[in-house]
């Protein structure tokens, strides 16, 4: 008979399967789904619900999406935007966010946006240790 | 178009980073509880003070 740490030895053996970099790829394309992958649902929860509020906030804001670099702060935001994975790439893409900032509060929204794809980089890197075993 | 005040977007961006930083940088539920209030603590914190210091500079 098959005791409780038992069948969370092997709901863990089953979440390491498959390919290593799998949870970091898939956490920076969509929020929080490394964590899904390990089976680690309520992490994977709040990370979502933080990183997609920060990045609604900061559209609902009239945050600037960066489009190009054509200076070395852009480049830094576009490098920060793109760290949104899928969300970055769909807004493009439906031409949400603002073209140029106007008002202080679409600049705080275009920092909300650059900051929640970072968090989402910290995010993916975290489920890949958990992947990887570096964290418990 | 959503405008909060200077605070409410304080607070909000340090809600939603304290809890990443809480999950992502300690290993057990109660620490990560524990560091992300204390992350939370000292963006919202730090924000206040170094507002007064300007308010105080600008006087």
């Amino acid at each position: 008979m098959a005791t409780e740490p038992d069948k969370s030895a092997g709901a863990q053996k089953d979440s390491q399967q498959g390919y290593v970099y799998l949870p970091l790829i898939a956490g920076w394309l969509v929020p929080g789904a490394g964590h899904f992958l390990l089976r680690k649902w309520g992490r994977g929860a709040l990370l979502a619900a933080s990183i997609l509020g920060m990045f609604a906030i900061g559209l609902a804001m009239q945050g600037k999406l960066y489009a190009g670099a054509h200076d070395m702060l852009d480049l830094l935001g576009l490098a920060g935007d793109l760290g949104n994975g899928l969300l970055y790439i769909v807004s493009r893409v439906l031409g949400l966010g603002a073209d140029q900032v106007q008002v202080t509060t679409a600049d705080y929204g275009t920092k909300f946006i650059v900051v929640a794809g970072l968090l989402n980089v910290i995010a993916a890197v975290d489920a890949h240790n958990l992947r990887t075993g570096r964290k418990a | 178009m959503f405008r909060p005040s200077h605070f409410a977007a304080v607070v909000l961006f340090a809600l939603f980073a304290s809890v990443v930083f809480g999950i992502t940088q300690r290993e057990t539920p109660r620490r990560m509880i524990r560091y992300g209030i204390y992350c939370f603590a000292l963006f919202v914190g730090s924000a206040i003070l170094v507002s007064w210091v300007m308010f105080l500079i600008a006087r």
